[in-house]
């Protein structure tokens, strides 16, 4: 395929069309929202692939299927589009994950046969946000980062509030604030990075804000600015406490988008954003996101030992999963910043995969309490054995996708900071603890009479798990080409930040 | 002695005086026009006059957008960049709230008293409701209102500057005290409003008084040369300099000088609400901008300290109080001063940057603030009969006229009123929600394209502490927008079944369990805005509520509608496309000196 097409434009505008012609649909057409919004994200899924044929493997260091416009040019706005391996990776993860939300959706918010007027909203409220999570991998300018970032709050904030639990207007308000609030630092941040560059009319350009000669004091407190942003989004201690209640309150589906995809924007934005941009700052201060990072492996594995909520538990295990990443992102080796960059892939659809599974067993028994589970694997021996494998997936155990990134991660960061990488190892421990513990309550034992007469998987909730499921296999045994993608940006952001690497000599044999 | 007559360019002059003498004419149409024909002709004058003065400007801009500006009136009035942006920007928002003003419900019934004169509660109010009498004073108060606004950021001299304030503002407050319901609370608010505006003019004229003592002049430029030399009247230099800009502070309702905006916001007829939060904010900070710009940057140093203070005090306290109202009028109100502390923070960048930047500013508030009264208008209190507490919002439509006159009372303007809004009236809900959003300043809103200017502007200015507050007290304020969403979309109306509105919606157990659990045990900050005061005002007086009342959506003319639906266009057009608009403004943002 040509990559001279618009693919990354058509990828963002494609969702946008299909959530309008959800929401002014003809009367006639809304019965049907549920197969015209998977139809829309099936194809979605099929122009991805183009963009992958389009994109050469290759050379996935450099930013490739690249658009620049003007966009606003007295700010020094542009409109630039452009991905790199990772980006691309991660585009991938969100376009294969939305298909799945909106499958899952399809019993979470209807009644089986008709489409109500809610679930028109959500589905197409869904399909915005795709949108906006594609741009914001894929945007080049730091003003057209920021906007996104803000502005996909909008969805995610009525997805929660307006379809969650009983709680659910306080969790949407405080997810609002919290991310509100980090991000309007970051907007302190974005226009004294600008004011500090060559300006212009094109001046919010990434390339043209890379590798400026900030002065010491500037530099740090644009990171500081930046990163605590990314940090809230991710989320790190000790500013985590949102995910847990909009998790718990949010629909499957949502939390699904939320943890598994939106929170990416977190680690992404610290790879993409803060390391090129604030180099020295970042080499400043890896020290303390280091112990922030295992702080949070190790905080968020122990709360989610102690958690009653079954999502809340998955929340737990992703706030800690995220210190992992964070730890292999300000670890500065190729390895660990290529085991993060995938790591965020496999988060992606392991923790989808949880939340989609647990979601299916929330809506059978009416509680998310562990207490109120009991003895399922007699009862639904098939949703029994893929909760198994995505818990699997999420201790990382060998054979899953995720073993391999967080084996890269715990490999790169020992070669530089052994201490950091050994205490991070614990959280392997404690993920064993919370997931087979978890198992051990809901579905061995005796079956308890509530959950009796349960039906096992259905048709409709096995293709939305199976994708994700298969897509952890393959990427478990054959991680080559998803490492190709993300293994040459890693050595180009290293380049950029100006720090050595430090080879870690364990680790190609392990790959396969 | 020889008299000069002044030379006068009128075709300068020409968007004023277009407006003004509509006005006029619009009183001699009170006189002369018999009353079955008066309504019509006043629109036709009230609407023709901005129309006029759009044209009039885009006629005037290429010139001066090449030649920089002329003064008028042997330098009385300067028409450069920024007078013409503005005086677009007041057409453009009077015709938006005219819309509104001139809107009436179904049964014929709009925003003003019958007859302001007759006392509240009277026989004599009754007499004149029932026989149909309206008040079309409105619109020539309206356009001399709007036209005094159109001259006060084009003066050129201290005292033109007074005249053209008092022009401005003696209309407002008589169009304050109009209002059709709560007459007592319009009242009120008028005599408020009177009282501290006449307050802020004799500080104003004082603030003359001494800088005439200073320099022995009136005109700008004058004074800005005269403060150029050090002098051992520099006090009485920096006592003026502060008291003209309190007078103008005022206006534009910037804390310690903001205590009379949320009164008279509450208590105007909401049309009048939204006309002038959008017009005299605009026409005040043109002013502000032009003084402070061209009489005192020889002030600056002074000048900086007194007015970081009073940004960073309006940014605070505005969005501090706004946290805890319960009236949505109230809400506008405080927002509105936080706004303005967002703007002064633009005014203080002192560079061309900064003029540009609050020109914007002042286009993207003033259009999402007439659209959100303009819903507030629209959303009114409605009596049910106590049998039936669940009346569909359609069947209103099918009511008759008197059933609706009886029934349909004035806004519904306690915030617990407004809970499941988005559910019954999805349109106009979300039109709402995207000019809080703006007003929050949430990106692909304009708003978030106004804070982002005005922020740079000031940070590049140097001013980086005063966006730094900006920034804290915009996310404080996402806090008490967001909460309106939260109740227009995920609050339950009282005493509707939640479970109707949504039907056959939830089959996934733990869902509906905690909806119902939710509607009975209420927990939450929302709930508990539902006071006894929920439901108020049914009569003319403040009086106490005879019936049970919930809250719709009055059908009415659908000029609202159409000002509501062109602000939410502009709202979205601004946010994403600004470039035009933004060129527009910055090729022109020069003052002439």
């Amino acid at each position: 395929m040509s990559p001279d097409f618009p693919w990354l434009t058509t990828l963002i505008a494609w969702p946008v069309l299909g959530a309008l012609v959800l929401w002014f649909a003809p009367r006639a057409l809304r019965p049907r929202a549920r197969v015209v919004a998977l139809g829309v994200a099936l194809v979605e899924l099929v122009l991805l692939g183009l963009a992958l044929t389009a994109f050469d493997t290759a050379d996935a260091g450099t930013v490739q299927l690249t658009e620049t416009h003007r966009w606003i040019p007295a700010i020094g706005a542009s409109y630039a589009v452009g991905v790199d391996g990772v980006g691309l990776a991660l585009i991938a993860m969100s376009v294969l994950l939305v298909p799945l939300v909106v499958l899952a959706a399809w019993r979470e918010q209807g009644s089986g046969t008709t489409t109500s007027d809610a679930l028109r909203h959500y589905l197409a409220l869904a399909l915005v946000l795709e949108a906006f999570i594609v741009a914001v991998f894929a945007a080049r300018d730091v003003f057209l980062f920021y906007v996104l970032f803000e502005a996909m709050l909008i969805p995610v904030y009525f997805m929660i509030g307006g379809y969650g639990g009983a709680e659910r207007r306080y969790a949407a308000v405080k997810f609002l604030l919290y991310s509100l609030a980090g991000g309007l630092i970051m907007l302190v941040g974005v226009i004294a990075l600008y004011l500090q560059g060559p300006r212009g009319e094109d001046g919010f350009l990434t390339e043209k804000l890379t590798g400026l000669d900030l002065p010491t004091g500037t530099e740090r407190w644009l990171f500081v600015a930046f990163f605590i942003a990314f940090a809230i989004k991710a989320p790190m201690f000790p500013v985590h406490t949102w995910l847990p209640d909009a998790a718990e309150q949010a629909p499957a589906g949502t939390s699904t988008l939320l943890v598994g995809v939106l929170d990416k924007v977190g680690t992404f934005g610290m790879l993409t954003l803060c390391l090129p941009l604030f180099p020295q700052a970042s080499r400043w201060a890896a020290p303390v996101v280091i112990v922030l990072a295992v702080v949070s492996i190790l905080y968020g594995a122990l709360l989610a030992i102690g958690q009653k909520d079954l999502m809340r538990l998955i929340a737990y295990t992703s706030v800690s999963h995220f210190g992992f990443i964070v730890l292999g992102i300000f670890a500065f080796t190729s390895t660990s910043v290529a085991g993060s960059s995938f790591y965020m892939v496999n988060h992606g659809l392991s923790t989808g995969a949880l939340f989609l599974i647990a979601g299916f067993l929330v809506a059978r028994r009416g509680s998310q309490q562990i207490d109120a589970f009991g003895g399922l694997q007699k009862v639904v021996p098939v949703l029994a054995g893929l909760f198994l494998v995505a818990g699997l997936s999420a201790l990382s155990l060998p054979g899953l996708s995720t073993f391999v990134s967080e084996f890269m991660v715990i490999v790169g960061t020992f070669a530089r900071h052994p201490a950091a990488a050994v205490v991070a190892t614990l959280g392997v421990v404690l993920a064993a603890i919370y997931v087979l513990w978890t198992y051990q309550r809901i579905f061995t034992g005796p079956p308890r009479e509530e959950v009796a007469g349960f039906r096992d998987v259905t048709a409709t909730e096995r293709w939305a798990v199976a994708p994700l499921v298969a897509a952890m296999l393959v990427l478990g045994f054959v991680p080559g080409p998803a490492l190709d993608l993300v293994r040459p940006p890693a050595s180009v952001t290293l380049d950029v930040v100006g720090v050595q690497d430090v080879p870690a000599a364990a680790l190609e044999g392990s790959d396969q | 002695m020889s008299f000069t007559a002044p030379e006068i360019a009128w075709g300068a002059l020409s968007p004023v005086v277009i407006v003004l003498v509509a006005g006029i004419v619009g009183v001699l149409v009170e006189a002369f026009v018999p009353d079955r024909a008066r309504r019509a002709a006043q629109l036709v004058l009230a609407f023709g006059a901005p129309v006029g003065a759009i044209v009039a400007v885009a006629a005037l801009w290429d010139g001066v957008s090449s030649s920089g500006g002329t003064d008028v009136l042997d330098g009385s009035l300067l028409v450069d960049g920024p007078t013409l942006v503005i005086q677009g920007v007041i057409a453009v928002l009077t015709l938006l709230a005219l819309l509104v003003v001139a809107d009436r419900t179904a049964t014929g019934e709009d925003a003003f008293a019958p007859t302001a004169a007759s006392i509240p509660g009277s026989d004599y109010e009754e007499l004149a409701r029932r026989k149909g009498l309206t008040q079309t004073e409105v619109y020539p108060l309206l356009l001399l209102a709007t036209g005094g606004m159109m001259i006060l950021p084009a003066t050129g001299d201290l005292l033109t500057l007074f005249v053209a304030l008092e022009v401005l503002s003696l209309p407002l407050y008589l169009l304050t005290g109009m209002a059709r319901r709560r007459r007592l609370l319009s009242q009120e608010a008028a005599l408020k409003y009177f009282l501290l505006g006449a307050f802020a003019s004799a500080l104003l004229i004082f603030g003359v008084a001494l800088v005439y003592g200073y320099s022995g002049t009136l005109r700008y430029s004058e004074i800005a040369a005269a403060t150029g030399t050090p002098s051992a009247l520099d006090p009485l230099l920096l006592v003026g300099a502060v008291l003209l800009l309190v007078g103008l502070l005022f206006k534009v309702g910037a804390v310690p000088f903001h205590s009379w905006t949320p009164d008279a916001y509450q208590g105007a007829p909401t049309p009048i609400t939204g006309f002038m939060a959008a017009c005299t904010k605009v026409a005040a900070f043109g002013a502000l901008l032009r003084v402070y710009y061209t009489i005192f940057p020889g002030l600056q140093w002074d000048l900086d300290v007194f007015l970081w203070t009073v940004a960073i005090a309006t940014m605070v306290v505005g969005t501090v109080v706004a946290l805890v109202q319960t009236d949505i009028k109230r809400l506008l109100a405080y927002s509105s001063i936080a706004h303005a502390g967002f703007i002064l923070t633009g005014v203080v960048a002192l560079d061309e940057a900064g003029i540009s930047a609050v020109l914007f500013y002042l286009l993207v508030y003033g259009v999402a603030t007439v659209g959100a009264f303009g819903v507030v208008w629209l959303v009114r209190e409605r009596t049910v009969p106590q049998a039936s507490t669940d009346v569909a919002a359609d069947e209103l439509a099918e009511a008759g006229d008197e059933d609706l006159r009886t029934s349909v009372l004035g806004e519904a303007t306690h915030l617990s009123q407004w809970a499941g809004l988005g559910r019954t009236h999805p349109a106009l809900a979300g039109a709402f929600a995207l000019f809080l959003l703006s007003f929050a300043g949430i990106p692909l809103t304009a708003g978030f394209i106004g804070k982002f200017a005005v922020f740079s502007a000031a940070v590049d200015g140097g001013a980086w502490p005063l966006a730094l507050v900006g920034v804290l007290s915009s996310a404080a304020a996402a806090f008490f927008y967001v909460r309106i969403i939260v109740l227009m979309y995920f609050t339950p109306a009282p005493g509707r079944d939640d479970a109707a509105v949504e039907p056959s919606d939830e089959d996934a157990a733990p869902v509906v369990e905690s909806r119902a659990s939710d509607e009975n045990a209420a927990p939450g900050e929302d709930v508990a805005l539902a006071g006894a005061d929920g439901s108020s005002a049914v009569a003319t007086l403040v009086a106490a509520p005879t019936a049970t009342t919930t809250t719709t959506v009055v059908p009415s003319e659908g000029l609202a509608a159409v000002a509501i639906a062109v602000a939410a266009v502009l709202t979205v057009v601004l946010g994403v496309f600004p470039t035009p608009v933004l060129d527009l403004i910055s090729d022109v943002a020069r003052f002439l000196p």
